[in-house]
């Protein structure tokens, strides 16, 4: 690799980073409302997607668990904000979804390709069953009110732990367990026969990621006056980061970001614009996704940069 | 006391014994060849020492403690490292990574990314694939994945490695080349047990042969008894000894598949 070029880039792309984290950070004090929210739903997203691809990218176990974890933080958030800080909550949802994450992977994790995948997808409707039930017996209701932040607060919390997901993720990927995950996606038995632990790393990872999903959940809660088991165990929080990952490309951990970013910002645009066709048009726009760009946004980007190079060196 | 040493050890594969009630043994610095027709049970042996599978009776001994029950990456750390019937790489990373995931993991020791890496190196020097450490594993050509095979296993830093075909689909250079590596790989302090169809190559580098047929062994023995030995005669050419070409036959029946699951 060319370390000229390579520090160059290196250099221009802190400088977006570095960009991008100040307008974030202090977001709230340039804009307000309509904005905000918009901004904290993409982040929403981008921690969900991110957290998804730091497992499923390299291992290629596609995990439908998302919205359990998810789904888990909104009703931590219930039961623990107000009584704790609002911070101390969202730790608590992130803890929780580790410890569950666990008990799920260390069941799943065992099981491979579309088992997983199916299996995974059915723990969340066992888990929204099982507390629907819960609630049922123990508090005879079926759903419960959330002690509420401020628009603001949300944000801050959500940009935050956004931060966090993003630098615990790549930090990840960048380590020795990075390695061990590319290796057991790529040949699990080899991985085995080479000194990995596999099981343990599936399942430590799989919980690690969980831990961000719960704590995203936990903040958006507090933007719902009531939840029941329907709102906060919605399939389509499994699916649409699994959507987005793959329209931005899981090669790395960029591509979730600007797919969550891209996504969201479509579907909010669309929704209010065509609220009619939505769905129609989203579907189109995916499908021609999904068969022009089959290694993401990135993956064009990669292939058009390439071009432009004129090299055949891929890109860092 | 031998080195790795199994009794009894055996493997039912629904009705079929796979691997029946064998008895056997490797010592410090030997290497040892495993022969017999396709379906013998060689690759199933190699997956019950490194725990692929686990056997349906007998014990597997390794440096005087029982070994049975450890789960493969136990095994490997503990210093059996081995390689594949059919080469099993990680294909899009490059080749220097695959090499360090030995390194980093399989050696039972803490190691530093950097120490890792250039242990990866050194053993690709061994093998002479420094040239292509960059590229992506899947790229090369066969002979240069098992030597790739060869060097993540050494990167675990093995006192046993166990080749599992290493010479099959290789030209007659590739053959004596990689029968030198062998050589070299033993002069390093490394006991090898190999699978191999290649007799010209079993019978000049092994100090010793067991022939396994039909799940159990039939004999154990120098190269020169093996040789002679009536048993081993029929079980390969059977009565009528016309067909000898079955001897390269590379295609271990059944094995594979059972490895699989």
């Amino acid at each position: 690799m060319n370390t000229t070029t390579f520090s160059k880039t290196r250099i221009v792309s802190l400088a977006v980073l570095a960009v991008i984290f100040v307008v974030l950070a202090i977001l709230p004090v340039i804009t307000q409302g309509y904005t905000i929210t918009l901004v904290t739903d993409i982040l929403r997203y981008a921690i969900l997607a991110v957290a998804w691809v730091l497992f499923s990218g390299p291992t290629g176990y596609m995990s439908l668990a998302t919205a359990a974890f998810y789904g888990l933080g909104f009703y931590i958030a219930a039961i623990a904000n107000g009584p704790l800080p609002f911070a101390l909550a969202i730790i608590v949802a992130g803890i929780a979804a580790f410890v569950v994450a666990l008990l799920i992977g260390g069941l799943t994790l065992r099981l491979k390709g579309v088992y997983f995948t199916i299996f995974t997808f059915a723990v969340v409707l066992l888990i929204n069953n099982v507390v629907l039930e819960i609630e049922r017996v123990v508090t005879s209701t079926r759903g419960r009110f959330v002690e509420t932040e401020t628009t603001q607060a949300a944000y801050w919390a959500m940009f935050l732990v956004a931060v966090l997901t993003i630098v615990v993720c790549v930090l990840i990927r960048r380590s020795r367990y990075g390695l061990a995950l590319q290796s057991i996606g790529e040949y699990e038995e080899a991985a085995r026969h080479s000194g990995i632990n596999v099981v343990r790393t599936k399942v430590l990872i799989f919980a690690i990621g969980s831990v961000f999903m719960g704590m995203a959940g936990a903040i958006i809660a507090t933007r719902r006056t009531y939840i029941d088991p329907g709102i906060a165990f919605n399939l389509n929080t499994s699916f649409l980061p699994v959507l987005m990952a793959l329209f931005g490309g899981v090669s790395n951990l960029v591509g979730p970001v600007i797919g969550a970013a891209v996504f969201t910002y479509l579907a909010d645009f669309l929704l209010s614009t065509f609220p009619d066709l939505f769905m129609l048009i989203f579907g189109v726009v995916l499908i021609l996704a999904i068969v022009f760009m089959p290694n993401g946004i990135i993956g064009l980007a990669q292939q058009v940069w390439q071009k432009i190079r004129g090299g055949r060196r891929a890109p860092a | 006391m031998h080195l790795l040493e199994g009794e009894g050890v055996s493997r039912n594969f629904g009705g079929l014994a796979a691997v029946a009630d064998v008895d056997f043994y490797v010592d410090e610095g030997e290497i040892l060849g495993l022969i017999g027709p396709n379906g013998a049970g060689k690759t199933t042996l190699f997956n019950l020492i490194s725990a692929a599978l686990k056997p349906t009776r007998g014990t597997v001994t390794y440096e005087g403690k029982e070994i049975t029950k450890l789960p493969p990456h136990k095994i490997c750390r503990l210093g059996i490292a081995r390689t594949f019937q059919t080469v099993k790489i990680f294909p899009h990373l490059p080749v220097v990574r695959n090499v360090m995931v030995g390194s980093l993991f399989g050696t039972g020791k803490h190691m530093s990314e950097a120490e890792a890496s250039r242990k990866a190196e050194e053993a690709l020097d061994f093998v002479s694939l420094t040239s292509l450490k960059n590229v992506p594993a899947g790229d090369l050509t066969l002979a240069n994945q098992k030597r790739l095979e060869v060097a993540r296993a050494l990167a675990t830093e093995p006192r046993l490695l166990m080749l599992d075909e290493l010479m099959a689909g290789l030209t007659h250079t590739e053959i004596d080349e990689a029968m030198g590596d062998i050589a070299q790989i033993r002069s390093s302090g490394i006991t090898v047990i190999m699978i191999e169809h290649v007799m010209h190559a079993i019978m000049n580098i092994c100090d010793r042969i067991i022939v396994l047929d039909h799940g159990r062994k039939i004999a154990d023995g120098t190269p020169a008894e093996i040789a002679v030995n009536q048993d081993v005669i029929e079980c390969y050419l059977g009565q009528d000894a016309d067909s000898d070409e079955d001897l390269d036959d590379d295609s271990d029946f059944g094995d594979e598949d059972h490895a699989e699951s």
